[in-house]
């Protein structure tokens, strides 16, 4: 059965159960038993009303802890009666679930982990398995994190900016392990896009797509990386970008840039190119422009001095390059490019196997290490 | 989100700062605390979500090479006198290289003789990563 069907209803499912006065904390393991229960159900007796099977099956299970709980604590009278149902629920509900789990008083990591259970509806061993951590670490990560917004109502309204992150962080790790989740936080971006107007929130979308539509072209089968000027463009999910351009340009339209938006921007340009030949890099200067004043982050700026290669020459790139800090991660990976385009292959040839040294991931550091070896061996 | 390594030398780092002698001219009560110690340490890391892995190595290994096709391995070893031997090791998962070092020095603080913290040097490697989503 397709697992993301019941996982998409997760949201609304615990919105119902808070609303109706359950605890987050409880309703939420009421939610996720109730998914498990319909994961085991449902390929042979598939339900009429799938949210409703839900809310039912998790209801009774939130009662029946919270009646357990009661009569530990000799206050029996305490839940019984199911209370009224609230207000109909809706976009509302999974937007405040997001800020919820995206609350700032959370940590990044117990943000991403809460957001994708409470909002996802994944468990907490494939959370723990797409992270590389055992089960019970993640199982004290996600009640830990529970516990922290215990306090918080739920009603409360929250940062848009700060579920934002948490969704780029889930995107930007890639996948390991049974879940893919750039996948996940594509559609959790997608039902918060539906749940809330904003463009930064349509520029994060249009970003993921954009990026998501180049995933099969981006590494070789034994997993080495592609650079994007050596990728099979044919492979690109064109679908994908044509949603992802047509989201940005509604986005843009609205004249309230923010960083995400800018870096769709690029990624857009990039998508839009039939070669790397082709590539608008003027334009792109003038995006990382904008995000360097949007966000003033250093990154930008590296990323711009590769821009500013392409479009004035490797000179021109070495020059912007020379301003930054080259303690910056891939700072020797981008002056080893630029001077191998300026002809000057030893220095290049020094500066890669110096950015392998410093490369935090295996696939980019093996990648180096073959940029060096090449011109050293030559 | 990011692993760290937290490597435990016997020998091989820099200079101890506290004269240290081996575990077996402890009193059994100071052995107690400091493996205590350590053991508190790791349930306190799965309790905050941080904890990965722990792991103890026995002091003396085997050097093992391959020696060509259809031959036996050769091995060599063990070396009791080697200038680097490593004891064990503690993986963790935390938000920031800050925090990273903070549980570093909180391990290096064990108990040791007398119940003072034997201060050891411990070995902190990040571990290499998948590559980012989005780069440029």
């Amino acid at each position: 059965m397709d697992e993301v069907l019941p996982r998409s209803l997760i949201p609304g499912v615990l919105g119902v159960l808070v609303r109706r006065g359950a605890d987050f904390a409880t309703a939420e393991d009421a939610v996720q038993d109730a998914l498990v229960e319909a994961l085991r159900v449902w390929p042979v007796d598939p339900p009429r009303e799938p949210k409703a099977w839900l809310v039912t099956v998790a209801w009774r299970r939130f009662l029946d802890t919270a009646r357990a709980d009661a009569a530990r604590r000799r206050r029996e009278d305490a839940v019984d009666e199911e209370p009224a149902p609230g207000p109909v629920p809706g976009a509302d509900d999974t937007l405040r679930l997001y800020f919820l789990c995206a609350h700032p008083s959370l940590t990044p990591s117990s943000a991403v982990a809460l957001t994708l259970r409470a909002v996802g509806g994944l468990t907490t061993r494939q959370i723990a398995r797409a992270y590389l951590v055992p089960e019970a670490t993640m199982a004290q990560r996600i009640s830990r994190a529970k516990r922290t917004v215990s306090g918080v109502r739920f009603d409360q309204p929250g940062d848009v900016a700060t579920v934002l992150r948490v969704l780029y962080l889930v995107f930007n790790e890639g996948y390991s392990g049974d879940v893919d989740l750039a996948a996940e936080a594509v559609r959790l971006t997608r039902q918060l896009a539906a749940a809330i107007d904003h463009p930064e929130v349509a520029g994060l979308l249009a970003l993921m797509l954009l990026h998501h539509a180049r995933r099969a072209s981006r590494t070789t089968p034994d997993g080495g990386l592609v650079p994007l000027a050596a990728q099979d463009r044919r492979r690109w999910d064109t679908g994908l970008i044509a949603e992802g351009v047509r989201i940005l340009q509604a986005a843009l339209a609205r004249d309230r840039l923010g960083e995400f938006q800018a870096q769709a921007a690029v990624a857009a340009l990039h998508a839009d190119a039939p070669t790397a030949a082709e590539t608008d890099w003027v334009q792109i200067v003038e995006w990382y422009d904008e995000l360097v004043r949007l966000t003033d982050s250093p990154v930008a700026r590296l990323n711009r001095a590769v821009a500013v290669g392409e479009a004035d020459g490797p000179r021109a790139g070495l020059a912007a390059l020379a301003a930054l800090d080259e303690a910056l991660p891939r700072h020797a990976a981008v002056a080893a490019y630029l001077h191998e385009r300026d002809g000057d292959r030893s220095t290049a040839a020094r500066l890669y196997a110096e950015a392998a040294r410093r490369a935090t991931n295996l696939a980019e550091r093996d990648h180096l290490i073959r940029q060096a070896a090449r011109l050293n061996t030559r | 989100m990011a692993k760290y390594l937290l490597l435990k030398h016997y020998r091989g780092g820099p200079t101890p700062v506290t004269d240290m002698p081996l575990l077996d001219r402890w009193t059994p009560a100071e052995v107690t605390a400091h493996v205590r110690y350590m053991k508190d340490f790791a349930a306190r890391l799965e309790e905050t979500g941080e904890f990965v892995d722990s792991q103890a190595l026995a002091p003396e290994g085997t050097f093992v090479r391959y020696d060509g096709e259809g031959r036996p391995p050769v091995t060599d070893g063990p070396f009791a006198e080697t200038k680097d031997l490593i004891a064990g090791w503690m993986v963790i998962d935390v938000d920031s290289h800050e925090r990273a070092l903070d549980l570093a020095a909180e391990l290096s603080a064990a108990p040791g003789q007398g119940g003072e913290p034997i201060r050891e040097w411990l070995e902190l490697r990040p571990f290499l990563t998948s590559p980012p989503t989005i780069t440029e």
